[in-house]
């Protein structure tokens, strides 16, 4: 019911009718309840209703534009699992080269309830606090030394953590009067970060790899791991990862302390560092 | 930011004239007639809700059975609030008992006019005084909570099912809406009469019903808190029903109403002389409410060229607005439809574009200009498409516009997802953020191509008015000079719902409304003279229904 009935008929309905109809609002209250939910053991695409699977995917395919190519990318979309796919746009791109984009419906779903991935545990401290922290429990100043390694020259992650400015309103370790920041620039051999790192006597080595191919930058990155454990360095310092296409359970995997994706700023990383030194007992 | 394309006062003189006149001529016309809509307004402004056991609304129940019954002509207000005073029961007893065969408004022993008139004006007087408390609830909201910086960030929710509804809704607030429109499922406008309760099944949208229209307000109130701004509520007040959409949305405080008998007319196809009575009725309602109504000209250019047929945008946003004032809207809650339309291929098109915003924004200074995206032109390729996007939104921000309704980069696939709001949002953020005083640092050269094109929409506009003045609107619309539609006189739908108002006509909310709105005069004068039955002759251009 509506709050016509209780604005426009002041004593034109008897109280009791009234009544009712102010409980019928009441429960229509609920109509939160009314809402869908997510089923997290049945996980899947959201469009514009629950469970509708929606999915929208673009690629080109090495063939002409014409109804053959349409089916043949119609055909493709249903053998990725897709119900209902439909192909809103296909366009000649050159070359024998055509663009497509679709729509369907994912038919899979996932558990997300028994997820589990591994995150970086330790708390996220401030840049004051990173630094009190340091005096407090290191009592000395912490080197790190940042590096872009191997073929990779795209320094953006590793110079928004390192330099002094910083990112996004955050400075960056550069900044911290508590540490010896070391940038080393891009295209840093493996052994010439390991040469480096027994030079300075460095706590961590932060490692960033941008844009690779075909998995270069895991090769590199385990490389980097052996050379330590080789030089017996592994155990004394820490070893982080970092880039668009790292995850921290990546970064386990591949032998090092954390790892940290796109949207990282300084203090995140300074904040695992500090408490890993502590942790290890690197002091 | 006023004057950069030095447009000729005299012309805009001269197209305001000629579209007063026009709109004199319409409201002469509408003035001697109701529409069984209207006074199923009455009713539910009454306090008439509900429906009988075969789900038909009670307001129609009740003007049915008087219709019937040739009851009808003064207005439902006499027979049925002179059963309520004869049988002594609330509004909502009469109503039902009408449904259920017990009471027969032809067989009342009807009480003196005047005692009629004077209860009749006391339910009304009470119902506006909820419709005026709902409007200082949001003023005391945008007190309290503000809103988004102009111009507001209009999207759309469409999925059939009001509690899927609100949850796009209350993302989208999240993402950085302003105003959320539920659009309404297939076909609701050509039904006449107004769906009952919550709705989850709907075609190309959801159901206009007070009782989604309450679901609606209540979520978007919450997420205004939350994210500390209030949120418009939209809906379409058009079609057969427009009145009583419009009473509706001001019972539920909505905000912003489609409120466009133009666009009935050209493209649902609803007969001119029904509409145009409908729509003076609710824009008083919707002026009284502080509701902002949104025009449709921006829809002529889906069917017509948007740059040939750009001077009838125009032409359509003057009559607009002075239909608007005849019903005492204010220039404040005067959306009035324009678009970026025009082909993406075309040389300078974006020139044009910004031409066309521009002028409107210098033309219709106060009025919050509902700027409509790219739909025409929009294709599969949603990457071209969000492109053509984010230039409509940069015309919105470098001329100032007050409603940007986002464009969707899958317009023309399906309606949009979460995602595809979320990114019309981030890309209109984006631009506004970033292009924020780009207006105020541009000026055009005097005689370059963006201020020549304004002069020559401007001119063309004002010699299709002018031409309008002498064949009246109905002709003009049978004539096809808006969007390349004709429509007749006679024709579409709706027509057997107009009914010529008796000697004795009373309405205590048109009455009570155009007293409150400052419509005193005219509405006594013109009234009077059009309960004079010869009158009905002199309106220019007009055949009788």
């Amino acid at each position: 019911m509506s709050s016509l009935s209780q604005t426009s008929l002041p004593g034109g309905r008897d109280e009791a009718n009234r009544q009712q109809i102010l409980n019928s609002q009441q429960a229509d209250l609920s109509y939160k309840s009314r809402i869908a939910k997510a089923d997290l053991t049945n996980l899947r695409p959201y469009g514009d209703t629950m469970d509708d699977g929606k999915v929208q995917l673009s690629f080109s395919l090495p063939v002409s534009d014409g109804p053959e190519a349409v089916e043949a990318a119609r055909q493709l979309a249903a053998k990725m699992g897709l119900a209902n796919p439909s192909v809103v746009h296909h366009e000649d791109i050159g070359e024998n080269f055509t663009f497509f984009v679709l729509y369907g419906n994912c038919q899979y779903a996932v558990d997300y309830a028994h997820i589990q991935v591994p995150k970086v545990e330790t708390s996220v401290l401030s840049f004051y606090e990173v630094n009190e922290y340091i005096r407090t429990h290191i009592g000395r100043k912490v080197t790190i030394l940042g590096a872009c390694t191997g073929t990779d020259a795209h320094t953006v992650g590793i110079d928004a953590i390192m330099n002094m400015k910083g990112y996004n309103g955050e400075y960056g370790l550069e900044r911290y009067p508590e540490m010896n920041a070391i940038n080393l620039g891009s295209q840093v051999e493996n052994e010439e970060l390991v040469k480096q790192a027994i030079a300075l006597k460095a706590d961590a080595l932060l490692v960033s790899q941008v844009v690779t191919q075909k998995d270069v930058h895991l090769h590199n990155l385990s490389a980097l791991v052996d050379l330590l454990e080789a030089e017996g360095l592994r155990d004394k310092l820490v070893l982080v990862a970092g880039g668009p296409r790292i995850t921290h359970e990546l970064a386990l995997e591949l032998g090092y302390d954390a790892g940290f994706g796109p949207g990282t700023l300084a203090p995140d990383v300074a904040s695992f560092v500090v408490q890993e030194i502590v942790q290890r007992g690197l002091v | 930011m006023t004057d950069k394309l030095h447009l000729d006062p005299n012309e805009i003189a001269r197209a305001r004239t000629a579209a007063r006149t026009i709109a004199d001529q319409v409201d002469q016309y509408i003035r001697q007639r109701t529409t069984v809509a209207v006074e199923r307004t009455v009713l539910r402004l009454f306090g008439v809700d509900g429906v009988n056991e075969e789900y038909v609304p009670l307001p129609n129940v009740v003007v049915d059975h008087a219709l019937e019954r040739d009851l009808l002509a003064n207005g439902i207000t006499y027979p049925f609030v002179g059963a309520v005073l004869s049988t002594g029961q609330s509004v909502m007893d009469v109503a039902m008992q009408i449904a259920a065969g017990q009471v027969d408004l032809a067989a009342i022993d009807m009480p003196p006019r005047a005692e009629i008139e004077a209860h009749a004006k006391r339910l009304a007087t009470a119902a506006l005084a909820g419709i005026a408390a709902n409007r200082a609830k949001r003023d005391d909201y945008l007190e309290r909570l503000g809103e988004g910086a102009k111009p507001y960030v209009y999207v759309i929710v469409a999925t059939g099912n009001i509690y899927e509804d609100v949850v796009q809704a209350r993302a989208a607030a999240r993402q950085g809406a302003d105003i959320i429109a539920v659009i309404r499922s297939t076909g609701q406008s050509l039904i006449d009469y107004v769906p009952y309760g919550a709705t989850t099944e709907g075609f190309g949208g959801t159901y206009a019903t007070q009782e989604n229209f309450r679901i609606m307000r209540e979520a978007l109130d919450e997420v205004g808190e939350e994210v500390g701004r209030y949120i418009r509520l939209c809906n379409y007040c058009s079609g057969l029903c427009m009145p009583e959409i419009a009473a509706m949305g001001a019972l539920e405080r909505l905000d912003v109403m489609l409120n466009d008998a133009l666009y009935g007319i050209l493209f649902r196809d609803i007969n001119m002389q029904r509409t145009l009575v409908d729509q003076s009725f609710s824009r008083m309602i919707n002026a009284f409410a502080g509701v902002i109504i949104n025009t449709g000209e921006d829809n002529y250019l889906t069917t017509a060229d948007a740059v040939e047929a750009a001077h009838t945008v125009l032409a359509s946003q003057f009559i607009n607005e002075q239909l608007a004032l005849k019903s005492g809207l204010p220039p404040a809650q005067m959306g009035l439809g324009h678009a970026f339309e025009m082909n993406p291929m075309l040389e300078d098109g974006f020139l044009y574009e910004l031409a066309q915003a521009q002028m409107a924004r210098e033309i219709f200074p106060e009025a919050p200009l509902k700027y409509m995206p790219p739909t025409k032109h929009m294709t599969g390729n949603i990457f071209r498409g969000h492109i053509q996007d984010a230039l409509f939104n940069m015309v919105g921000i470098m001329t100032n516009q007050g409603i940007q309704l986002l464009g969707m980069m899958t317009e023309q696939i399906h309606t949009p997802l979460i995602y595809d709001r979320h990114l019309a949002i981030e890309n209109a953020k984006y631009i506004f953020n970033n292009a924020r005083h780009l207006g105020e640092e541009l000026e055009f050269r005097e005689n370059g191509r963006i201020v020549q094109r304004a002069h020559q929409v401007l001119h063309e506009s004002v010699e299709l008015l002018e031409n309008m003045v002498h064949l009246g609107l109905f002709e003009s619309l049978a004539a096809g000079l808006f969007a390349d539609v004709k429509r007749s006189v006679t024709g579409g739908k709706g027509l057997g719902g107009v009914i010529i108002r008796g000697t004795h006509y009373f309405n205590p909310f048109e009455q009570s409304l155009r007293e409150q709105l400052g419509l005193t005069e005219a509405g006594a004068d013109t009234a009077a003279g059009a309960n004079k039955a010869d009158l009905a002759s002199q309106t220019t251009g007009v055949k009788q229904a």
